[in-house]
């Protein structure tokens, strides 16, 4: 397993490399000008000045490869300098923000905490809901419960979050005023007032992301669930005496996480691209919010940054999905 | 056999049905049969005939909804398993009536160890102590014959092959010492060198632990070889109940010799095909007030499309359900 998880990612960095071609062509080749957004006082000169010094006057395979070093080379330097006062990265370049020519791990580092707050806790919050949904709904199958767990999951799957999200701060904020219909980020968690007063400005994000979640998975683990309590291994666990309890949640449920674990792995990088419109609705500052801005911006050494990141988060939760598919099933070996 | 022995367990007039779109599907019949201490009771019947349904009837296994009990009675040690609550039903299934199913393939459950699934009925039922029923577990392996049965019990089900699977659910059945073994077609889905060994197996097996066996299988040639009784069932009924030399010897039933003429025999001319008996089994959606026979019976008469026979007896244990009486050659008496 641990020899497989090595290969696995040994073959993960061509992919990861070709990848970062593939956004930074798309990126190059789309239309855009950082300058455009500079006041129309400045010069056409000046600007022209202002893109050679960013860089912009060398070819694209220059700077591509420049990136490539930044990221994979100057930025762990960098870490690595942080964490130990080595100066491995002295006078080098790191990758920079057009926008606010400051490096740009410095603001991801900001935004990620309300980002992971927000979207992580809707994710787990969504699971946790989606599960005993699906348990329940697949051991009583047409059931008043599994109607309506099949309706509110189609609600999920149809309404999209920018439809909800509006929903829920027109009710809730703007018709019963009960919850704030704006996130502040700047608020600091030292007391139990805070506390309450941050648990009530992420109740409405988490919720409309943990909706989109639930119905996903709480369908999967239904359908996966129905696959397996009809199978023969189920009537000898109760031929042999076994509670229901025992046959649902020991016989049952293990084999039906085999397939759910693995869309749970696969749903954790889409759940950052739905939360870019989540975050722009309750005006949460995190990494969606980030990345629409420099895209409006043409902030390509962000955009760039941004966007392989999720890639990575990708490849890496494929991986943990494979590795997680033999920890659970004893008949797929990794040699 | 002792005749004079009470029977381990009774079934009595047992009606199942199953509820479907197109109707209700009568799929057990007034059912009654009744099983003697250590004896081996063959179950025959094509498929659909009822005789896994009325199996797994007795020991509540079957799905509800669609299925549901009518009435009848099962008296297992006293009491009656369609009456007892779910917790004492839960006791006597792979405590004292063991289960081996036919598809030894997918009846193991896939991602636990062969040992866990062993060790599962030995610590909930005789509530053995994990080292015990480990220990207990080893010994069943090597019971039903599997080799360096300690190191097997960390292997997983796909590790073992089909008769090897079908040894363990043996095992199974058998790990609390159970009064009755209900064997549902155990054979047939192993190949015939694995099926004799299987056999073989559960012969010795009975003789050893001197329990009931009721044995399903739609191979007459398996019947007659290990059987003590046989029971014919057709359209969820019985149809004909002998001692198993006389069934073979004197079956009263026009279905019974219809089967008996399909077995192919190894001496007989090599191109002549093999017998079929013509015509569909019966769809089971109609009330079961004829003859389910009748459609494809070669004797049959206007009786037998407006009244369902009883079973009638011929003496000696061996009864029929046929208003034609073989013996005479003519319809009984009304």
């Amino acid at each position: 397993m641990l020899i497989y998880t090595f290969r696995r990612l040994l073959i993960s960095i061509p992919t990861l490399l070709f990848i970062a071609f593939v956004i930074f062509m798309l990126l190059e080749l789309a239309p855009g000008d950082p300058m455009a957004q500079m006041p129309l006082t400045i010069p056409p000169e000046v600007k022209e000045a202002m893109r050679i010094a960013l860089g912009l006057g060398e070819p694209w395979y220059v700077r591509f490869l420049l990136w490539l070093n930044q990221f994979f080379i100057v930025e762990p330097q960098h870490w690595i300098d942080q964490a130990f006062g080595t100066s491995f990265a002295e006078g080098k370049q790191r990758i920079i923000s057009f926008q606010s020519r400051s490096p740009v791990f410095d603001t991801i580092a900001q935004r990620l905490p309300q980002t992971l707050w927000v979207v992580g806790m809707s994710y787990v919050v969504g699971v946790l809901i989606a599960l005993p949904i699906g348990i329940i709904s697949a051991y009583r199958q047409y059931s008043v419960f599994d109607q309506a767990g099949t309706f509110v999951s189609m609600i999920g799957f149809s309404v999209p979050p920018f439809f909800s999200g509006v929903l829920l701060i027109v009710i809730f904020s703007v018709q019963l005023g009960w919850l704030p219909s704006i996130y502040d980020t700047t608020l600091v968690v030292n007391s139990w007032d805070t506390f309450k007063q941050q648990m009530m400005q992420m109740v409405m994000p988490v919720m409309v992301l943990a909706l989109q979640t639930t119905a996903q998975v709480s369908r999967y683990m239904r359908a996966s669930m129905l696959d397996n309590l009809s199978q023969d291994y189920v009537r000898t666990a109760r031929a042999k005496g076994m509670s229901e309890s025992v046959v649902v949640l020991k016989h049952v449920l293990r084999n039906s996480m085999i397939p759910v674990v693995t869309v749970i792995a696969l749903g954790i990088p889409s759940i950052f691209g739905g939360a870019i419109i989540t975050e722009q609705i309750f005006k949460v500052n995190g990494l969606g919010q980030l990345l629409i801005l420099a895209l409006q911006g043409s902030d390509i050494p962000m955009v760039m940054t941004i966007t392989f990141l999720l890639a990575v988060l990708i490849v890496l939760m494929n991986l943990i999905a494979d590795v997680l598919y033999g920890v659970l099933d004893p008949r797929i070996r990794y040699e | 056999m002792p005749n004079v022995a009470q029977p381990v367990l009774d079934v009595q007039d047992l009606k199942t049905v199953f509820r479907t779109r197109g109707g209700e599907v009568h799929a057990v019949n007034n059912v009654s049969f009744s099983l003697k201490p250590g004896e081996l009771l063959g179950v025959v019947g094509e498929s659909g005939s009822g005789k896994s349904v009325t199996m797994m009837s007795l020991l509540g296994l079957l799905p509800s909804p669609p299925a549901e009990i009518r009435h009848g009675t099962v008296m297992f040690d006293g009491r009656d398993l369609l009456k007892i609550k779910p917790q004492a039903l839960r006791a006597v299934r792979g405590g004292q009536i063991g289960f081996v199913f036919q598809d030894p393939m997918t009846s193991l459950n896939p991602v636990y160890t062969v040992g866990m699934q062993i060790m599962e009925p030995l610590r909930k039922h005789m509530g053995l102590s994990k080292r015990a029923a480990a220990t207990r577990a080893r010994e069943l392996l090597e019971l039903v014959g599997i080799p360096d049965a300690q190191r097997r019990l960390d292997d997983y089900p796909h590790q073992f092959s089909g008769g090897m699977r079908q040894r363990v659910m043996i095992a199974i059945a058998l790990a609390c010492d159970p009064k009755v073994l209900i064997a549902d077609e155990p054979t047939t889905a192993l190949d015939v060198t694995i099926q004799a060994q299987i056999l073989e197996l559960m012969q010795e097996l009975r003789e050893k632990l001197g329990m009931a066996v009721i044995w399903i299988t739609h191979d007459l040639g398996v019947i007659a070889g290990i059987a003590d009784r046989v029971l014919v069932m057709y359209g969820g009924q019985i149809v004909e109940h002998a001692p198993v030399a006389d069934l073979f010897r004197d079956p009263q039933h026009p279905y019974t010799r219809a089967l008996l003429k399909t077995i192919p025999s190894i001496s007989g001319e090599r191109a002549k095909r093999l017998t079929v008996i013509e015509g569909q089994p019966p769809l089971m959606l109609a009330a079961p007030d004829a003859c389910p026979f009748r459609a494809r019976c070669d004797v049959a008469f206007a009786r037998c499309a407006v009244e369902n026979p009883p079973r009638y007896d011929v003496g000696h244990g061996h009864d029929a359900a046929c208003f034609y009486d073989a013996r005479t050659g003519a319809p009984r008496h009304a």
